[in-house]
């Protein structure tokens, strides 16, 4: 009963952004393709540190990753479109694997300040190579590659419809991941590690785990991003980037499924609507960050659940 | 130039740096030490600091000796109070829980930016520099005003160095450090205490970033260096210790400052490659790694 109605849920919401598209103006379907892909960002983002505890501040490595991947694989190697959306998550899954590794040895505030460096040594990395990256100009793709077969996914209602299935295979495999076993397992590390571990779980490779799959979702997006929106750019990699997913997820709800892009959906309009009227919308997302930590820890979702809706998952 | 002359230049500017990085380092290990809050907003502070300093320096006419003395006392009162209502209006309510208190410092960090960007605008801002005079060393001239920063940075230190183990303030700091429940049984204000350090904390940047401004201008963005910069001190240093802090910033700030100097005198193919970049990525690669593999800090004892 109670998977039952989730799942219906979930299927709502899904069946919901695929019935708007004809509703859309070009303007928000561009917008909403582009939550969409952001929503798999903060999905991942939402596996590590919702549902494992993993505050991480170094996310923008991963998203990158794949972005890099997808772009460069396109500009620089000929690499199809199809092709730049499976190396995508492998770049972002091997990048969280290889961060995770060292920075899974720290916890709590020191794991927080070492994914902050990794993801630092990512960004110079990427304008230290600036013949091949293009630093902060950064690489558009040309619109030419940007296509499946003769489709061409520059134009509005195929990339919509892309962004869509990349967003509802995430949505869908996040909510089979949370209900599984290992999902348990994942709150579980959250919740108290050290009971896990007695329990006979190792929390080191658990956290590799989510991380890494936490990573894959990262790359996914990033590659979408690149595929879809054809721009590649060091800004992408930059702290700021690390901090939208965390600021989404707060928003939404963390541990929630759907958190992520309702946090997204709400946080991008505000800043859409902010940004119309005054340039300094970084102030939206500090002030959003602090009233959310001092009066919804748990974001919209998450309080939803403890009040109303103890089943959602 | 002769070596030896180049030597004592990298070394002179190694210090000023070095000196002026300890300041803003100490703010952030003294925050850290005593309230295990990771203040990630304490580059704005900084920046604040600079910004208020042109401020200030724009609003007094006369010789700019005056209006600089008059930033160098105001201005870390006003960033320190900006930085006391922030730690009662929002760390305090986090009751200091560590992660919700660094996303709230990110949020903080986002405010001031934009605050300082909206106020004061995108442009640098120069400061004038209070006295004006060379000294001659054998093959070169070199600034007055950066001697007067490192003396001006030892003599803070060391007044810092006082009032934590010399008076009765710097007595219920420490007492609040190592116990804070066992502190306030005692009668100590440990609410008050908190504000104060994460004040001064804020203070001390403010008073490195008026020390630089004259040398470097002001600017919103500004930032993004100290902060980074201070981190890598404070970790390399061991998390908390003054003494391995100011010892971390001596060593960072004199390879920061001496290495561009030093190394195309000795290996004339630097720069085709190794550019500052690399440098910074290095650098960010070994604080991270240190933080892997020795949390204590170079310096630092092995936590109890």
């Amino acid at each position: 009963m109670r998977d039952k109605r989730s799942l219906i849920l979930h299927l709502a919401v899904l069946a919901a952004l695929l019935a708007a598209l004809p509703l859309l103006s070009a303007y928000h379907v561009t917008n909403v393709a582009k939550i969409m892909v952001l929503a798999v960002y903060a999905m991942g983002y939402n596996i590590a540190f919702g549902y494992t505890g993993l505050l991480s501040l170094g996310h923008a490595m991963f998203f990158a990753a794949g972005l890099y991947a997808a772009g460069m694989g396109i500009s620089l190697f000929g690499l199809s479109a199809v092709g730049a959306l499976v190396l995508g998550p492998v770049a972002g899954g091997l990048a969280a694997t290889l961060v995770g590794l060292l920075a899974l040895r720290t916890a709590g505030v020191a794991f927080m300040i070492v994914t902050l460096m990794f993801a630092q040594a990512g960004y110079l990395t990427i304008l230290y190579f600036v013949r091949y990256t293009r630093g902060d100009e950064g690489i558009v793709i040309a619109r030419a590659t940007r296509a499946i077969g003769s489709v061409d996914l520059s134009a509005d209602t195929p990339r919509y419809l892309l962004a869509f299935g990349i967003f509802a295979l995430a949505l869908l495999l996040n909510l089979a991941l949370v209900r599984s076993p290992f999902g348990r397992i994942m709150v579980a590390m959250r919740e108290n590690e050290a009971r896990s571990r007695m329990l006979g779980y190792n929390p080191y490779t658990v956290k590799l785990t989510a991380l890494a799959v936490s990573g894959v979702y990262a790359g996914a997006a990033g590659a979408a991003y690149a595929v879809l929106f054809g721009y590649v750019g060091a800004s992408l990699a930059s702290v700021q980037y690390s901090i939208l997913p965390l600021l989404y997820v707060l928003l939404g709800g963390a541990g929630t499924v759907l958190g992520p892009f309702l946090g997204a959906l709400l946080m991008f309009y505000l800043i859409d609507y902010a940004s119309s009227a005054t340039s300094a919308y970084l102030f939206i997302v500090g002030a959003a960050l602090i009233l959310l930590v001092l009066f919804a820890p748990k974001g919209i979702l998450g309080t939803l659940r403890e009040r109303h809706a103890r089943w959602l998952p | 130039m002769q070596l030896g002359s180049i030597f004592l230049l990298a070394l002179l500017e190694g210090l000023a740096s070095a000196s002026v990085l300890a300041l803003t380092a100490c703010g952030l290990s003294l925050v850290f030490g005593i309230m295990r809050v990771v203040n990630v907003a304490h580059g704005e502070f900084f920046m604040l600091g600079a910004v208020l300093a042109w401020f200030t320096a724009s609003l007094i006419p006369g010789p700019p000796a005056l209006a600089f003395a008059v930033a160098l006392v105001v201005c870390p009162l006003i960033v320190g109070a900006i930085a006391a209502l922030a730690d009662m209006l929002v760390l305090k309510r986090l009751n200091y829980e560590p992660e919700a208190t660094i996303v709230a410092t990110i949020g903080l960090l986002y405010i001031l930016q934009q605050g300082a960007l909206t106020v004061f605008g995108p442009n640098a801002l120069p400061v004038p520099a209070p006295v004006d005079f060379r000294f001659q060393f054998p093959g070169f001239g070199y600034s007055g005003y950066k001697i007067a920063v490192i003396v001006a940075a030892v003599l803070l230190l060391l007044g810092l160095w006082l009032i934590l183990t010399r008076t009765r303030i710097g007595l219920v700091m420490r007492a609040t450090q190592i116990d804070r429940a066992t502190a306030r049984a005692f009668g100590i204000n440990v609410d008050r205490v908190y504000a104060g350090v994460f004040a001064m904390g804020a203070g001390l940047a403010a008073i490195a970033a008026v020390l630089i401004v004259p040398i470097q201008q002001a600017h919103y963005l500004m930032g993004a260096d100290p902060l980074l910069l201070s981190f890598s001190v404070v970790i390399i240093g061991g998390l908390g210790s003054l003494r391995g802090t100011v010892v971390a910033a001596l060593l960072i700030g004199m390879v920061d400052q001496m290495i561009p100097i030093f190394m195309p005198v000795v290996f004339p193919a630097y720069g085709a490659w190794f550019t500052p970049t690399l440098a910074k990525i290095m650098a960010t690669l070994v604080v991270a790694l240190v933080l892997v593999f020795r949390p204590q800090g170079l310096f630092g004892k092995r936590a109890a």
